[in-house]
């Protein structure tokens, strides 16, 4: 996993469109504290646009009332919120213990190749965007790979082969 | 007392009271278990594994810090197991860390580093990736060294859970997680409040203290544990010293007031003990200027002069000011030396212009003037009433226990003109109209009264003047109240029921209760609400008066006062006087000297001829600065001795170099009135403490005065002051006692008046008091309301945080905060320059528009020597105990055309 500490800064302020303000303000009922809404509000942000700008957690620490730190902590640490711009595919490997085992380099090393990308990067005509992340939680599975947050289980090369063939 | 549990470790039977984890069970026992991510002032937090511990029955070894002890555990804290595993983790910790202790800023004081030795430890057991970050040095207190962390979470949680800063927290995960600011931005006044709490509990060398580095590592220095020099809250810490040189401030895990938290102004505002600014010899007049002399010569002059004019003139035109910045020992010389030395009662302390109000007020309510629990209690609070205090700027220490009561679920009321941090935070925020304490506290109780909420036994069994309250309240309905407060009803009636109903209310007030020509009646006005509801007399009730400098209680406690000597005991009662008179040798007037602010009057019109001050600086730190400035110019002969020049020296015949709390034994006490140990770190940068050249003076005047030790100063104050009685350096050598502490085995006292009040019929008074208001109120010429204060990185007159490197770059001026709306009609933006005009003078400043303020209220400080506010404040006092108006005064802000 890359260091995900710097944030792109875009200039423009940030807010929730209408539909996303509505949501936000049905979600914060459910929870005791507003800080609850940390991880929700991310969610909202990024269905918005597809992924996360400084602007949107300084924008989110503000309507929720918390410190910026404490949604940036949580944006950093989900390896699913997209800090930068993704490719219309985003294709996640998992590098931890039971993936790395079963073989997980060896998918990496193929789309490295296949791609031309290093996790971390985006192709340039934005089809496909690449990422090594920690444990998906489907260790029983391994090696996983996540496509558009879809999983894909018991990886391997061939299988790697027919699934990008499927993508656009 | 609760039951104890037995359980068994290392073979050996141990007993504590259940609740305790089996980390703290060992660490009271005085069994070692190393730890990493453990700080006592921390939740458990079970990260690091290295304290885990064997029980039997248990299959796998678990975290002492997170396991409560349970009785009949049998516990090994060492076995070949524990030993194995602890090992691998450092190594694992160690194949990412520099080991670079040869030149690390923290070898001698490393956690880590003394963990790898004891287990033996291998530094390249695991090869791996290794991280190579750039050292973080972009602000003025604090580096970082992200190498050198190991994720552990101290600072992070520290700094969230305690201090609620909110400045850190760990970003990314796993290999990469790290403690980082949000948006990786750098450090500054913005996202941190610089309070090192985070350097304080690092156990490694990532988090350093900047200032310090490379200049003295634990092995080379000499630590002197001592007491904050700054406000009245009392925190101690270890004075690191390298030859002859403060080189850095450490935390005191061990003190009982701030259990090793400090403030910026404790940790990082030390570097005036050696400022090039400091007055080194003492210095004459000459001309206009003043010249260089010795000691001998300034001293006799000074004995000299004083004895000629009190020949010629009688010792009632003679008199001294103390300081609460000076140690207990120095102003009970100082009140002693004007009454033997001098022949009159003409002596004063600067508590006059802050707390003058609470030792009368309380002392006419309860019986004593001061404040009645100790700080620790605020933790347990059910109900924190603040009012008048900015508890977070003025007392960070104090607010770190309001912050802890907060986030243990405590209701907050806030009763202050400005949106200060506690009352963005609080349950109902009293957004009152300075100068309404009194019609505010009194609708309070017309509601509380009301609605039956008070404590009718308290009421009958321990207090006396309530029908005369309640006749009095009656009139205080809640139409007239909101008129007067502009506080809406329903706060007002939320803000009663949350006070009276609470299990354990706490009124916590500062110098926004006793800054008015009401003071005194302020705060009684707190005592009454406090009686009506009970709220006093046990463990986390009762009324916190937060004291603004580290000595104001002790100024008080010790005799620098026109009518009474040490120990609050009257001038006016025969048997005081004698008590005294025979001790000191000589006869104590009976009649009461002049307050400090009747000594400037009577100046000012030409009829008081010498003045001794001590440590204090009225020509900046007074208001209506033209009427003093004129006083301090009529007098004869001015003494003033301070450790820098002042705008009060710049007015002295003679400044006798001082000497700051680094350089001299000694005693302050705090505002839970527990009496601490100051030590000499640093020998006096003159030559002289202050209490020496106070008995050389006082000697040379013909009232020897023979002391060797500060010490024996304090042994003579046992045997005069009956609340200091069991007072000793001996017995404060470790911690310090709360008073009234009246013999030798006394434990001191936490809680005042649990069983009855000081006052003669040990019940405690209603004072009937009524809304009278500021002493001037805005009007068409000066629309605005000024309201003075403290800014947390500074310090009074700032002529000791102005001389800290860091500090003075981080609040370098001045800001008059005004209000959006108040900015928008005069068309004022942020940081413009406009001029502040009052009655009495103008100044210019830059702006600061904030929500803090409120519509019509615009706030300042009084630091800053560039920008003298106090020639804006009124000369209105409180009427009972003089204290000056500060927090109230009618001004006008205009705009400066843009430069
Ligand atoms: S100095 Fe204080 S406020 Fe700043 S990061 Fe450290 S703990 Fe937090
Ligand atoms: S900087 Fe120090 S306290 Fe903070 S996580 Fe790293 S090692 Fe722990
Ligand atoms: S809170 Fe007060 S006593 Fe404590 S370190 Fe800060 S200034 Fe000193
Ligand atoms: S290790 Fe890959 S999913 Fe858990
Ligand atoms: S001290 Fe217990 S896990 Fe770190």
């Amino acid at each position: 996993m890359s260091d995900r500490s710097k944030l792109i800064v875009t200039g423009k302020p940030f807010r929730f469109d209408q539909e996303r303000d509505a949501e936000f303000e049905r979600l914060v009922k459910r929870y005791p504290t507003r800080e609850s809404m940390i991880l929700p509000a991310l969610w909202l942000t990024q269905e918005q646009e597809g992924w996360i700008s400084a602007e949107a957690i300084a924008y989110i620490a503000d309507r929720i009332g918390t410190f910026a730190s404490q949604v940036f902590e949580c944006a950093t640490f989900y390896t699913m919120y997209n800090l930068h711009p993704m490719g219309r595919n985003h294709i996640c490997i998992c590098r931890t213990l039971s993936c790395w085992l079963r073989g997980k380099q060896e998918i990496v090393d193929y789309l490295k190749n296949e791609l031309g990308l290093k996790p971390g990067e985006i192709g340039a005509d934005g089809k496909f965007s690449l990422e090594e992340v920690e444990c998906l939680g489907h260790c029983g599975t391994a090696p996983v790979v996540q496509v558009n947050g879809e999983f894909h289980e018991s990886m391997d090369v061939d299988k790697l082969k027919s699934l990008l063939a499927t993508l656009k | 007392m609760d039951e104890l549990i037995m359980v068994k470790i290392n073979g050996m039977d141990v007993h504590f009271p259940k609740g305790k984890t089996i980390l703290e069970v060992c660490k009271d026992a005085g069994i070692y278990i190393p730890t990493l991510c453990y700080d006592e002032r921390l939740k458990p937090h079970g990260g690091c594994r290295l304290c885990l511990v064997e029980i039997k029955g248990k299959p796998v070894p678990l975290t002492s810090c997170t396991t409560p002890g349970e009785a009949g555990m049998e516990i090994s804290t060492e076995s070949p197991k524990l030993t194995r595993l602890r090992k691998t983790i450092l190594e694992l910790l160690l194949s990412n860390h520099p080991n670079d202790c040869m030149v690390c800023e923290a070898s001698g004081d490393c956690s880590l580093r003394e963990m790898a030795y004891l287990y033996g430890a291998s530094l390249d057991r695991f090869q791996g990736e290794k991280w190579n970050l750039p050292i973080r040095e972009d602000n003025p207190f604090i580096t970082f060294e992200p190498n050198k962390c190991i994720a552990c979470g101290r600072c992070t949680r520290i700094c969230n859970e305690v201090v609620m800063a909110g400045t850190i927290d760990l970003v990314n995960r796993g290999f990469n997680a790290i403690p980082e600011t949000a948006f990786a931005k750098p450090r500054s006044l913005k996202n941190c409040e610089f309070c090192g709490q985070c350097v304080s509990t690092c156990p490694t060398g990532a988090l350093t203290d900047k200032k310090g580095r490379g200049k003295g590592r634990a092995g080379d220095i000499k630590k002197v544990k001592t007491t904050c020099t700054y406000c009245g809250t009392g925190c101690n810490f270890f004075l690191n010293v390298r030859n002859d040189r403060v080189v850095r401030v450490t935390s005191d895990f061990e003190a009982p007031v701030n259990k090793g938290n400090l403030c910026i102004k404790g940790r990082y505002g030390y570097d005036f003990i050696h400022s090039d600014e400091r007055i080194k010899t003492p210095l004459i007049r000459e001309g206009e200027g003043f010249r260089e002399a010795s000691w001998d010569e300034a001293l006799s002059l000074v004995a000299g002069r004083f004895n000629a004019i009190i020949k010629e003139h009688g010792p009632d035109k003679v008199g001294g000011f103390s300081s609460s910045r000076c140690s207990n020992e120095e102003n009970y010389l100082l009140a002693k030396w004007v009454r033997c030395a001098v022949g009159s009662n003409n002596v004063d302390n600067c508590a006059r212009v802050c707390h003058a109000p609470t030792v009368a007020g309380l002392a006419q309510s309860f019986g004593a003037g001061a404040a009645t629990n100790s700080l620790e209690q605020m933790s347990d609070i059910d109900t924190i009433f603040i009012i008048g205090s900015n508890t977070t700027e003025a007392h960070p220490i104090v607010s770190l226990y309001l912050k802890k009561a907060i986030s243990k679920g405590a209701k907050v009321v806030v009763a202050d003109p400005r949106k200060i941090w506690l009352a963005q935070r609080a349950d109902v925020w009293l957004n009152m109209k300075p100068g309404s304490n009194i019609a505010l506290i009194n609708g309070i109780i017309h509601v509380i009264l009301k609605n039956g909420w008070e404590s009718k036994e308290f009421i009958k069994t321990r207090t006396e003047g309530f029908a005369e309250l309640k006749a009095k309240v009656e009139e205080y309905d809640l139409d007239r109240v909101e008129k007067l407060t502009g506080v809406s009803r329903d706060k007002i009636i939320e803000a009663a029921r949350l006070y009276s109903q609470a299990e354990k209310s706490m009124i916590v007030y500062g110098l926004g209760i006793t800054e008015h020509l009401t003071g005194t009646e302020n705060s009684m006005a707190t005592a009454n609400l406090a009686l009506v509801c009970g709220q006093v007399g046990r463990p986390s009730t009762g009324i916190m008066a937060l004291r603004g400098q580290n000595n104001v209680q002790g100024a008080s406690d010790l005799g620098p006062l026109p009518a009474t000597l040490p120990g609050y005991q009257s001038v006016t009662d025969p048997k005081c006087r004698e008590k005294f008179g025979k001790a000191w040798g000589v006869t104590i007037k009976d009649k009461p000297g002049l307050k400090s602010v009747e000594m400037l009057d009577e100046c000012a019109k030409g009829n008081f001829k010498a003045l001794y001050i001590l440590g204090e600086d009225p020509a900046h730190t007074d208001p209506d600065l033209h009427h003093i400035r004129k006083a301090l110019d009529k007098i004869d002969f001015l003494v003033v001795q301070d450790i820098f020049p002042t705008e009060t020296t710049k007015y002295a015949h003679v400044i006798l170099p001082g000497a700051s709390f680094a350089e001299k034994d000694g005693t302050f006490t705090n505002g839970e009135r527990r009496v601490q140990r100051i030590r000499k770190a640093v020998g006096p940068v003159a030559g002289l403490a202050d209490w020496e050249v106070l008995c050389k003076v006082s000697t040379l005047m013909g009232y020897p005065m023979p002391y060797t030790h500060p010490s024996q100063i304090m042994d003579e104050i046992a045997t005069l002051v009956p609340a200091y009685g069991g007072i000793s350096y001996k017995r404060i050598e470790k911690k310090g006692i709360q008073w009234p502490c009246p013999t030798k085995d006394h434990p001191g006292t936490t809680t005042l008046y649990t069983e009855t009040f000081a006052r003669p019929s040990g019940l405690a008074l209603f004072m009937v008091l009524d809304h009278v208001g500021s002493g001037e109120v805005p009007d068409e010429t000066y629309p605005l309301v000024l309201i003075t204060g403290r800014v947390r990185e500074h310090y009074n007159n700032g002529s000791q945080t102005r001389h800290a490197v860091g500090i003075i770059d981080l609040v370098p001026e001045e800001l008059v905060e005004i209000s959006p709306e108040d900015a928008q009609s005069l068309g004022i933006k942020n940081l413009d320059w406009v001029k502040v005009l009052s009655r009495r003078g103008e100044i210019k400043v830059r702006a600061k528009v904030t929500k803090r303020s409120q519509t019509g209220n615009v706030f300042m400080s009084f630091h800053h020597q560039s920008t003298l506010t106090n020639v804006l404040t009124s000369g209105h006092r409180c009427r009972i105990s003089g204290t000056p108006e500060y927090k109230s005064c009618a001004v006008r802000i205009e705009q400066l055309s843009q430069e």
